[in-house]
């Protein structure tokens, strides 16, 4: 049986609010840390709701991250399907992984993530240059475990609510 | 999870998921090859901003409204000294309004002797930056006015003080400003004191911009003021563009080493202007 994508407001809310987060603006001393909210959001959605979230969700949310930001088209639209990818091959087995090997992997996924980003600014002829571009992987690594939770706590809210 | 069906966990799409992954990835560096390659992709592009445009105004709703209170709250007395300030201001650049109009009466006249086409003065537009963080590996800024107001993919953005950037990507309500100091940007120019032509690239820092097509023995001077020479269409000429603030001149290199600092005010304007040349149009 194919799964059915359904819509799913918690989940559009979150991606919304993630967008929202990625383009409002910081101090420029903690702008290089800024996390890479979306990357965090789908790799969040496509291991607990892997049923309602997938791919094409994933690259959707890549093109609208490309236009809000102004990038290449297409670049944030595969980096993030390419980790759905990964993680919806792997949700069954990270689901089940102690919170620090989680949080392990999710780091390894989302420095996948900011390689493929680097890769296409490399092939596309961007400047490539300077160790802050992977500053995120850190923070948002840092920011898997109480993201998680948080989102765990609000949908419960949400539910009975 | 409680209530989760089996099919929920297994969701039973093993081999659909490599060929959807297939698909999407051929999709996406279709899309990217195509938007490298300039105005290929207009049409999606200025139709993805409409869908966007919420966010980014959801964005800077809370900075607008913050001004719109700091306005409306401000005390008399500082309006007062403002508004005399301004009024000072204003008797300034009426006199020196008053010597251009002698001047480009004058102007005039030569280029009718010499038979040249008549300096057109251009028509501008204001334009408010939208607080909005881009793309931080490259110089960009939203502004709030988009192909609405009759602005069009490459038109030149100045502030009070010189050429700040083109529009780079165009939405219906707003559009993307490419700003001068990014890596990616090179301007024409020319020095205004002798004509000497050549092209300012950006170098990624607001403070610096990179004359790298200089000879070493090249008429440039500390202080020397650029400006745009309207070469590659895009910029009307005679904007102030940066001022030479750094030559290094090694023989053994063939190219002397000139550095300038802009003169609009990179990271620090929140209005700027839309510039049509010749007066084209405005609305």
């Amino acid at each position: 049986m194919r799964a059915v994508y359904r819509f799913d407001g918690f989940i559009f809310a979150s991606l919304i609010g993630g967008l929202i987060l990625t383009i409002v603006p910081l101090p420029d001393a903690i702008n290089a840390w800024r996390p890479a909210w979306l990357a965090i959001l789908v790799l969040y959605w496509t291991l607990h709701r892997p049923e309602r979230f997938g791919l094409l969700g994933a690259w959707l949310v890549g093109i609208a991250m490309d236009t809000l930001t102004g990038t290449l088209l297409g670049q944030h639209a595969l980096a993030l399907m390419f980790i759905a990818f990964i993680n919806l091959k792997l949700h069954l087995r990270i689901r089940v992984f102690p919170k620090g090997q989680q949080a392990l992997a999710i780091l390894m996924l989302i420095l996948v993530y900011e390689f493929l980003l680097f890769w296409v600014d490399g092939v596309a002829g961007f400047s490539t240059r300077g160790m802050a571009r992977w500053l995120p992987v850190l923070s948002s690594t840092a920011l898997w475990l109480p993201l998680a939770a948080l989102l765990k706590w609000a949908m419960v809210l949400a539910r009975r609510a | 999870m409680a209530g989760l069906k089996p099919t929920d966990v297994l969701p039973g799409r093993g081999p659909a998921l490599g060929t959807r992954l297939f698909l999407l990835l051929a999709c996406s560096i279709l899309l990217m090859v195509l938007d490298s390659r300039e105005d290929y992709l207009q049409y999606i592009h200025s139709k993805l901003n409409i869908v966007v445009y919420p966010i980014q105004a959801a964005v800077d709703l809370p900075f607008s409204i913050a001004d719109w209170i700091s306005t409306s709250l401000a005390s008399r007395r500082r309006l007062l000294a403002e508004n005399q300030d301004l009024r000072r201001r204003q008797l300034r650049s009426d006199a020196s309004v008053q010597k251009m109009i002698a001047i480009e009466a004058e102007n005039a006249r030569l280029r009718a002797l010499m038979d040249t086409a008549a300096l057109m003065t251009d028509r501008t537009m204001v334009t408010e930056i939208m607080a909005i963080d881009l793309n931080p590996y490259r110089r960009l800024l939203t502004i709030n006015k988009g192909s609405s107001a009759g602005a069009y993919r490459g038109q030149a953005v100045v502030d009070a003080f010189g050429i700040v950037g083109q529009i780079s990507a165009l939405g219906p309500l707003s559009s993307q400003v490419l700003l001068i100091s990014d890596p990616e940007h090179a301007v024409p120019v020319e020095v205004n004191r002798n004509g000497l032509r050549t092209i300012a690239v950006g170098t990624g820092d607001a403070q610096t911009l990179n004359l790298p097509f200089l000879p070493n023995n090249a008429d440039i001077r500390l202080g020397d003021l650029l400006v745009t020479s309207g070469l590659g269409g895009v910029f009307p000429a005679g904007y102030p563009v940066a001022e030479v603030n750094n030559i290094e001149i090694d023989p053994s290199r063939p190219f002397a080493h000139v550095e300038a600092t802009p003169a609009a005010e990179l990271d620090k304007v929140r209005e700027l202007l839309l510039i049509w040349p010749g007066g084209v149009q405005e609305q």
